[in-house]
């Protein structure tokens, strides 16, 4: 249920960006959700919906659009790169859900394939991060 | 646009005093000092939390003995409580493991810790601050706006040099110093009072080197009869800084 917290940053980031530009209404906002967060789409989605309820009628026509970004992961020593979906399957479940709540913590569960090292970058996928907002 | 900056504000919207411990050096008893703050303040009768943001070397849950305690998931992350402090750390998901970040991966732990936790209605938050003045010290600053800092400094000359870094960026950056901590204190010397003077910032106290203490770490009821926990009980009661107008 960690997912409501990042679902009422986006909305509060809507509504203020919707000030900003003086929309009379917010008719689009592109969200990108990095693989790394393993954030559940259908919680997140509910939970959305639920906080855009009491904001009427300014997000009333909002279009909400989700795209997952896969993770990609590259390391800094031997320059390997290499995907978050291969290396969650060594993964446990507890080890799995702290990177879930600071996905940061990726780097004390996994290491580069290739060389070992715990020191890579998330090229891309890492979390929830707004594309755009549209309004008009 | 990262979407997480957005609800910070909103996460510490009810609490009235964010205090982070700070000194840019390790091994002078920022974590000691902010625990037993934290407890302090719980026993006299306020809201506490406390926050750990020594990813590299967190010590606030060793402090305080914690074990077996983890978040509640509630909309966001809820710190467990533990002797009536709410209690957040980054080992609750490390676990005893290192975490060896880089800055921009400290910075967006911390991030992520601050848009997610809520913290509810606190009269403090002690913030257990790593060492020097990088990314923790910066995002305090830009993130937690509220945020007042405490120094600890020992009477070591190369403690000392580097207390009076901090010192310098926080006052260029306009940021509240609440005071100054001489912590570990083995010689009546001035050097401290003498040294920090021109910085114009509350003395708060002197806390003498307490050989008792290491061995109350873990048991926060053999920690709070220590000398060094009344010393700090001392300080809280007599400096007008540690004031809050009304508890809640």
């Amino acid at each position: 249920m960690h997912e409501w917290a990042l679902a009422e940053a986006v909305i509060s980031t809507a509504l203020k960006v919707s000030k900003k530009e003086k929309f009379k209404g917010i008719t689009k906002i592109k969200i990108k959700m990095g693989e790394l967060q393993q954030i559940d789409i259908e919680i997140f989605e509910f939970a959305l919906k639920e906080i855009i309820q009491p904001q009427k009628p300014i997000l009333r026509k909002a279009k909400i659009e989700l795209e997952i970004e896969r993770a990609i992961l590259k390391c800094r020593i031997c320059g390997h790169k290499w995907a978050f979906g291969d290396a969650i399957k060594k993964l446990n479940e507890e080890e799995s859900e702290s990177i879930h709540f600071v996905p940061e913590i990726a780097h004390v569960y996994i290491r580069c394939p290739k060389c070992k090292s715990p020191d890579f970058e998330v090229v891309k996928g890492r979390g929830v991060w707004i594309n755009s907002i549209e309004g008009r | 646009m990262d979407p997480r900056l957005e609800v910070i504000d909103k996460r510490l919207k009810n609490i009235k005093r964010l205090i982070a411990i700070s000194g840019g050096k390790g091994g002078i008893g920022k974590s000691l000092i902010a625990s037993t703050l934290a407890l302090t303040l719980s026993k006299l009768g306020y809201k506490v939390g406390l926050l750990d943001l020594d990813f590299c070397g967190p010590s606030a849950h060793i402090v305080l003995g914690t074990r077996g305690i983890y978040p509640k998931e509630e909309k966001g992350i809820i710190p467990p409580e533990i002797y009536g402090i709410k209690f957040m750390s980054i080992i609750y998901y490390a676990g005893d493991n290192p975490l060896p970040l880089r800055g921009i991966d400290v910075s967006n732990a911390i991030i992520e810790l601050l848009a997610v936790t809520r913290w509810g209605r606190l009269d403090f938050l002690i913030v257990d601050m790593p060492p020097g003045i990088g990314d923790a010290t910066l995002d305090t600053i830009r993130l937690m706006k509220k945020a007042e800092f405490l120094i600890v400094t020992t009477q070591s000359k190369v403690t000392l040099e580097t207390v009076k870094k901090v010192l310098k960026i926080l006052k260029e950056l306009r940021v509240l110093i609440i005071g100054i901590i001489e912590n570990m204190r083995i010689t009546k010397s001035p050097l401290v009072k003498k040294e920090l003077k021109a910085f114009n910032t509350s003395f708060l106290g002197e806390i003498e080197f307490d050989k008792d203490l290491e061995d109350s770490i873990g048991d926060v009821n053999r920690l709070l009869k220590t000398d060094f926990a009344q010393n700090i009980k001392k300080i809280v009661l007599n400096a007008p800084e540690f004031k809050s107008k009304k508890k809640l």
